[in-house]
């Protein structure tokens, strides 16, 4: 293969399979944003320096404007259109609603993937693990006193969801 | 929330695509009917271009401005449902598109310009209130602050008002009874003696034949029940699942991407490159000479960049290379110096007599302080989508100013304004830069050359050097204190002033004051950036009061407190946040307080500052903000706007710099052009104060304050007085390396 030849690759992305006729070096942000259309995820920066790009890979949080599509076949991607596991919104996404967080919003889906990989890691995050983890992540309206605030709405809600009895039904 | 496309109006068939700017379009026969087809569906009543009731009863609210973030949309919708007396649940919004068929572009660009009078044939047509709001709202120009006040206050109030009163009108002879025993009560009108009630939807066919009161009569703020609370904002569950349209996420049938590179030196142009050196790269399909930029058209924006970054472009500079930024601070103080010396300053201010109230004083300050170039650094860097069809061209984007966008792209490629469209999509950060049109005039002489769409996105490198940047600047300052301290004179003189006009002056009772200015030119482009002037004389003035009561041996409060006796409002937000902080309390050792305040677009702004110094290194505690705008329709988007504005603030004041080297700027990335972070985010208390004067806005008066309560907050811990920004600038671990020259 000569380099930036087209080839076939296929990416799961929120369950589905996508077959993609494109350079696998390209950067995953714009195979997500337009050759499958999904753009939720945005471009900041393209080195890393914002996070306004961030998706999950295998539950990880990435920056796509640096990562190869390539590094992401055969696992599992997430974007903010996927971040929802049940029907409906994420808790985070329903927090972010509550506490009025977005202002232009651009940097959002980035902020909700980052928060979301969070709780996963820090399921009742304190004020120091939020600022370490959400650091990567630039917001220049300035709504980072919400988005903490946020997070800290959506880690309740989750936790008590998670200790309901599980229904057998 | 809609968005109004002609394209959608073809699919659907109902809601539809058409600016009508002028309400008289509606009601003037030779136009209604194909208003009507367009804005309507088959069953709405048209009240005028702002309202619309629609059969189900919801109504409609049409706002003519772009969300940025500053909940605009909702605010406005609020201010009209309110005047009408809707259901807020059954109130939509939809932002009126920017289509030049039922624009008067003509007109609008005049009355910009300030040369033009309405016709004769407008005014008969619509009352003298409604007209004003017309006016106000023809521009569509999102900026300066000025949506709620003059927007919300003059058209979508009015317009309520208005509407409410000729359906009570209507219901009233229907019902024939008295209208003034009718009420009007969330979309209902209700008649108690004889138990009657029924939809306004109901009356609005009538209603809409009527003329509507020229001088409705609004609400006094008692009477509110929509403003003055915060209802959610309509614009986030789109922004919290991804599905909010951005304008870089325009998405056309066959469009395909470029990537631009403009000349690094200001001024400069593309002299020459070798297009064939990249032709046989993957998806690569033209390369474009734009003058001062060369663009690369690909299938993909990856392929595009990848090739432009291939690309070798040789650029003049124009003779511009030699701008080096210490350069630009020397002629600036070499300007003063001249200006000085000449006596050939502008004046801004200039009471009593400075020259001698100085020979009288007891104790004279100099200070100079002086602030770098700034970039906007939008989240979303700058893009366009283009496509030239049909002698047409329209353009997707999100825009501050839709009309001047329009007018600059069909400038550019040759055709009528009129001819082009723009589908403005929610902007990914504002704060002035959408202002310009720089990336519209780009991306439509692009599509100009192709005959396929064609979407246009900067590098965040591109986005960071070929900015319209805030001005840096030196002001300098002198003031004589009597030998109790009290301010005798205040004498400023500062490089450049573009707008608003009065951003340096002060509103303490001084009585000898001489600020002036004088122009020094440089080669780099300038542009509005959130509160523009106000951004660094705020930092200016309410830096050397500081300094000022630090010399007299005054609390920098109480100083502040009795020099404002005359002004009440000034007095009460001072007040407000000096005791909600807690002023006066004892801190930490290695923490310090500082204050400031500063009126600007009709809003008086003060903040507290808690600031902690460890090592060096800054961090702000907690902010506390006291804001006057008159009233706060929404009070929780109040307080997001100071939040927002503190944060932008901040980050100039913490890290801000633009500089110049060769001619070029210097940074080009996050990495080199820092940004504040949530690390490093302080609590912020906001305590809003409805004093009932008139509305000032809210996007931009959070910002100027911060800097300033910031680097007297280091003063206070440290010692080391802040008289340049950035912050970063200094050593904090060191003694300061700049005392104030007292004579």
């Amino acid at each position: 293969m000569e380099y930036g030849e087209d080839i076939m690759i296929s990416l799961n992305i929120n369950g589905e399979t996508h077959a993609i006729d494109v350079d696998p070096a390209t950067p995953l942000l714009w195979v997500i944003r337009d050759y499958v259309g999904l753009t939720g995820t945005k471009f900041g920066c393209g080195i890393a320096q914002c996070g306004a790009c961030t998706v999950h890979l295998n539950g990880a949080a990435i920056r796509s404007c640096v990562t190869p599509a390539q590094v992401a076949v055969g696992q599992q991607i997430t974007t903010i259109e996927g971040v929802s596991k049940q029907r409906g919104l994420h808790p985070l996404q329903q927090a972010w609603i509550d506490e009025q967080v977005p202002q232009c919003g651009y940097c959002q889906s980035g902020q909700i993937m980052s928060a979301a990989a969070l709780l996963e890691e820090y399921p009742s995050p304190s004020d120091a693990e939020i600022d370490r983890v959400m650091a990567g992540n630039i917001c220049r309206c300035g709504t980072y006193p919400r988005i903490r605030k946020g997070i800290k709405r959506a880690a309740v809600a989750i936790n008590a969801l998670d200790k309901e009895p599980v229904s057998d039904g | 929330m809609g968005k109004w496309s002609r394209r959608a109006f073809i699919t659907s068939g109902v809601a539809a695509g058409g600016v009508v700017v002028f309400g008289v379009a509606i009601r003037r026969g030779d136009r209604a009917g194909k208003v009507r087809e367009l804005i309507a569906g088959p069953n709405d009543a048209i009240f005028d271009i702002w309202l619309k009731i629609s059969p189900d009863n919801t109504v409609t609210a049409i706002v003519p401005h772009a969300e940025m973030g500053q909940g605009v949309h909702t605010t406005l919708a609020m201010m009209l449902a309110d005047e009408l007396d809707a259901d807020w649940s059954k109130v939509s919004i939809l932002e009126a598109p920017s289509d030049k068929e039922y624009a008067n572009y003509a007109l609008a660009r005049g009355y910009a310009a300030g040369d033009i009078d309405f016709p004769a044939w407008l005014i008969d047509s619509v009352d003298g209130f409604l007209f004003r709001a017309t006016q106000a709202m023809g521009l569509q120009i999102t900026g300066g602050s000025t949506s709620v006040k003059t927007t919300g206050q003059i058209a979508m109030r009015v317009t309520g008002a208005a509407t409410r009163a000729v359906l009570l009108e209507a219901a009233a002879d229907e019902w024939q009874v008295p209208v003034d025993e009718l009420t009007a009560q969330d979309s209902m009108i209700l008649h108690t003696a004889s138990e009657r009630s029924a939809s306004y939807a109901s009356f609005a066919t009538s209603a809409a034949k009527m003329r509507l009161p020229s001088k409705p009569v609004l609400k006094g703020s008692d009477q509110f029940r929509i403003m003055g609370t915060s209802p959610q904002r309509r614009d986030i569950p789109a922004k919290v699942d991804g599905s909010a349209k951005f304008g870089i996420d325009a998405n056309l049938p066959g469009m395909k991407y470029a990537a631009v590179k403009g000349a690094p030196v200001f001024g400069g142009t593309v002299r020459s490159y070798d297009a064939e050196s990249i032709q046989d790269m993957p998806g690569v399909r033209k390369v474009i000479d734009l003058d001062d930029a060369v663009a690369v058209v690909a299938d993909g924006y990856w392929q595009a960049k990848q090739a432009l970054d291939r690309l070798q472009v040789e650029f003049d500079d124009a003779g511009n290379s030699d701008w080096e930024q210490g350069n630009i601070f020397k002629q600036f103080s070499r300007d003063l110096d001249a200006s000085a010396g000449a006596g050939d300053e502008d004046t801004d201010v200039a009471t009593g007599d400075t020259a001698a109230a100085l020979a009288g004083a007891n104790q004279v300050i100099n200070a100079e302080y002086r602030v770098p170039f700034l970039a906007h650094a939008t989240m979303e860097p700058m893009n366009c989508t283009a496509w030239v069809h049909d002698g047409e061209c329209e353009l997707w984007l999100g825009t501050q100013n839709p009309f001047g966008f329009a007018k600059d792209a069909g400038d550019a490629i040759g055709i009528d304004a009129d001819k082009v469209t723009v589908h403005n999509q929610y902007l990914g950060g504002g704060f002035g830069r959408r202002a310009f049109s720089d990336i519209a005039v780009q991306a439509a002489r692009v599509a100009a050359e192709v005959h396929y769409p064609v979407k246009l996105v900067w590098s965040r490198e591109e986005d960071t050097r070929h900015d319209h940047y805030r001005q840096a600047s030196i002001s300098r300052f002198q003031a004589g204190l009597d030998a109790d301290g009290n301010a005798l004179t205040w004498h400023n003189h500062y490089v450049n002033k573009y707008d608003p006009e009065e951003a340096p002056h002060i509103p303490y009772a001084i009585d000898n004051q001489r600020i002036v200015y004088t122009k020094s030119d440089t080669h780099v482009p300038w542009g509005f950036w959130r509160s523009v002037d106000h951004s660094l004389h705020a930092f200016f003035t309410e830096s050397f009061i500081d300094e000022i009561a630090v010399a007299a041996g005054r609390d920098p409060y109480q100083y502040r407190r009795e020099l404002l006796a005359n002004e009440p409002r000034f007095r009460a937000v001072l007040d407000l946040a000096a005791s909600k902080a807690g002023w006066g309390e004892a801190l930490p050792n290695n923490v310090g307080r500082g204050i400031s305040i500063h009126r600007s677009f009709g809003t008086i702004v003060a903040q507290v500052v808690d600031a902690q110094v460890v090592d060096g290194d800054v961090t702000v505690q907690r902010v506390v903000c006291a804001v006057d705008a008159g009233f706060a329709i929404h009070p929780d988007g109040m307080a997001a706007q100071m939040e927002s504005g503190i944060a932008y603030g901040m980050t100039a004041a913490l890290y801000g710099e633009i500089s110049i080297r060769h001619g070029a700027v210097a940074q080009s990335n996050f990495h080199d052009y820092p940004m504040l972070r949530i690390d490093k985010a302080p609590v912020v208390e906001t305590h809003i104060i409805n004093s009932g004067e008139s509305l000032g806005g809210a996007g931009e008066p959070g910002t100027p304050p911060i800097a300033p309560a910031l680097t007297n907050a280091i003063y206070d811990a440290t010692g080391i007085r802040i008289r340049e920004l950035p912050v970063r600038l200094y050593d904090l671990s060191k003694p300061d390396r700049r005392e104030t020259d007292v004579a």
